[in-house]
């Protein structure tokens, strides 16, 4: 798949609006906009606690929120069920790594297979060439090709975190949210995970939430600080760094 | 198919089918076949088991609740035709002891004491044989439908599932118990005679109702490994797994956690009214809460992970209930206690696990003539 950049790169595959979700009065997102474009890649920062991965779970359904609105192709996610968000094309890769570990690495991708995901359809599932060809592509993009017949449960963390990244990417989303991708990962894993980032988000939009700051600086495209639920900043690397609001924050009044 | 069959599946097979269409009945007379009979019948629920239990990790405690259900619809058939029977019946005939004289010929006999002059009309589909086979096949899964939607669509689970089955269980039995005009109460539905016109007391029917128990208890195990081998099999394990990582993969988990769960009863209620058919009478105290923990005993024992473990947990542990409370009857229930917390502690598996863990090197180089075919997962077989 080649770039697709021409005319619809600036249309915006999610818009956030106003968004704001209070645990027992505690604004954990407070009236929160932004939008992803088309084939974009957004990182989200921010200190602990400043709402990162409420803002996935809002999006992808697991969170309800208070008010406001996320609008992802024109559909209105805050009144869609978790499935329909998913099969609307919206993949969700959770901090710490969730594979099935008694099922073998190609059983996991292959239920993440965009097929037979009712009753009656899991059923009848036939695991036909169509299956285990794109399950063998998938491994192949995410390192896993050798180890297709070992239980997920022998696999190494970043090995985890790579098969459950390969599991999105067999769903095909459009749009793709990872929640610290390369936490707990030995540097030559984080380097290969970034070469993995940099290979799968042509042609789709992809939110990812980290801390490590070197990993930010070698794949985003634009970032967005978050700070108690609220956008504190909004820019390219550099402009971000530069923000005295953003060095405020990290470093504490000098 | 060699997915869904593999060769050790088949051996398996072979060896139980042997066992029970041959061994057994050639071993044992008609008394000790029909307790076997009564045994398979709780073999049906813990086959169900696995399937809720052991790969969707949903663990129900009121199983009884189909069990019963089963056997209920199976008891109303056959009372109608005893009742039939008794039409007609004079105090000549009564004097003999061939009937009983009732107010209102016609109705079981339970519902003339209650003063009862007219059949109920949930008892009407039960003049027929064949709307009795669809009630059987569905009443107890329409219950579990009804339980599995209203629970599981509201994400209610673990622990919280179980209390709530077990609950059901016991407002089940107290129901019966309480509506003996309707349903028979403590007495629970006896004197079943006939089964459309055929003496169902005799060695002769024991034994064609052990074969016919056989037969389906067999024909389920195909059902129920052709179910877990196939991808719908997966999906709940992984959902035992992580039910997030199902659900954010495009998944309604609810809608496999009820199918579990009505398939769980759907066999329960075939145990059922085989128990019905094979003991003649069934009863308020196989619908609560002792039988209900009985049968996620025997799954336990056996292996809840394993289908055939299940069929043998429930022979060896009912086996073992005739056995030990024949000789002291007030020890069983401690007896029974004590197996499932060792069973808990020391072989989560049970007797399934230990035989994959011991036995199945061996078995694998008489069938594959070669080392450790089984794979390290853990899965469902």
């Amino acid at each position: 798949m080649n770039m697709q950049s021409t005319p619809e790169s600036s249309e915006s595959v999610l818009i956030v609006e106003n968004l704001s979700v209070s645990f027992d009065g505690f604004k954990a997102v407070d009236d929160l906009s932004f939008d992803i474009k088309k084939d974009e890649l957004r990182v989200i920062i921010g200190p602990n606690g400043a709402g990162k991965t409420t803002v996935l779970d809002l999006i992808c359904g697991r969170t309800a929120s208070s008010s406001g609105s996320i609008k992802f192709r024109g559909k209105e996610l805050t009144r869609m069920k978790e499935h329909q968000i998913v099969r609307a094309g919206v993949g969700r890769k959770f901090q710490t790594p969730s594979v099935f570990e008694n099922l073998t690495v190609f059983e996991n991708l292959e239920i993440s297979f965009p097929r037979g995901r009712n009753v009656l359809g899991s059923l009848l599932f036939r695991r036909d060439a169509e299956v285990k060809d794109r399950v063998r592509e998938v491994a192949e993009t995410i390192f896993l090709e050798g180890v297709l017949d070992k239980s997920a449960a022998e696999l190494s963390h970043g090995q985890k975190q790579w098969l459950e990244i390969g599991m999105l990417l067999i769903q095909e989303p459009e749009l793709l949210m990872l929640d610290e991708p390369v936490a707990g990962m030995s540097v030559s894993e984080r380097t290969k995970t970034a070469e993995l980032l940099n290979k799968i988000i042509t042609g789709r939009s992809v939110i990812v939430i980290e801390h490590d700051m070197k990993f930010v600086k070698d794949i985003a495209h634009k970032v967005t600080v978050l700070h108690q639920g609220k956008v504190l900043s909004e820019g390219d690397m550099e402009t971000v760094q530069n923000d005295p609001k953003v060095v405020e924050v990290y470093l504490g009044h000098n | 198919m060699s997915n869904i069959f593999p060769k050790n599946m088949l051996f398996h097979f072979v060896v139980l089918a042997a066992l029970l269409l041959i061994v057994l009945p050639m071993s044992l007379d008609v008394f000790r076949l029909n307790l076997v009979s009564k045994y398979l019948t709780y073999a049906f629920v813990a086959l169900g088991l696995v399937m809720c239990w052991g790969a969707g990790g949903i663990l129900s405690l009121g199983q009884g609740v189909f069990f019963g259900a089963g056997g209920y619809c199976m008891a109303m058939f056959l009372k109608l035709e005893a009742a039939a029977a008794d039409i007609g019946c004079t105090r000549a005939m009564q004097e003999v002891g061939e009937c009983i004289v009732q107010s209102t010929p016609g109705i079981p006999d339970f519902m003339d004491w209650a003063s009862m002059t007219q059949l109920p009309f949930f008892w009407l589909p039960f003049n027929s044989t064949f709307l009795t086979v669809v009630m059987i096949m569905t009443v107890p899964a329409a219950f579990a439908f009804v339980i599995g939607i209203a629970l599981f669509k509201r994400r209610v689970g673990g622990v919280y599932f179980a209390i709530i089955t077990q609950a059901l269980a016991s407002v089940l039995s107290i129901l019966i118990i309480g509506n003996a005009g309707y349903i028979g109460g403590f007495n629970g539905i006896t004197d079943l005679r006939t089964m459309n016109g055929w003496d169902i007391r005799t060695d002769n029917a024991k034994v064609i109702f052990y074969f016919v128990t056989v037969v389906l208890l067999l024909a389920s195990l195909l059902v129920s490994q052709f179910v877990l081998k196939g991808k719908l099999g997966r999906v709940l394990v992984a959902v035992r797994e992580q039910e997030d990582r199902v659900r954010f993969s495009g998944y309604d988990v609810a809608n496999f956690k009820v199918f579990a769960f009505c398939f769980g009863a759907f066999l329960a209620g075939i145990g059922g009214a085989m128990f019905t058919l094979n003991v003649g009478f069934i009863h308020p105290t196989f619908v609560g809460i002792v039988p209900s923990i009985e049968f996620v005993i025997f799954c336990a024992v056996g292996g809840r992970f394993s289908l055939f473990g299940a069929i043998y947990g429930a022979l060896l542990v009912s086996w073992a209930k005739t056995v030990f409370s024949e000789a002291y009857p007030e020890y069983w229930l401690f007896a029974m206690g004590a197996l499932f917390i060792t069973v808990v502690l020391v072989m989560p598996e049970g007797l399934a696990g230990l035989y994959k863990r011991y036995c199945a090197r061996w078995e694998n180089k008489i069938l594959f003539r070669r080392g450790n075919a089984y794979s390290t997962v853990k899965s469902v077989e």
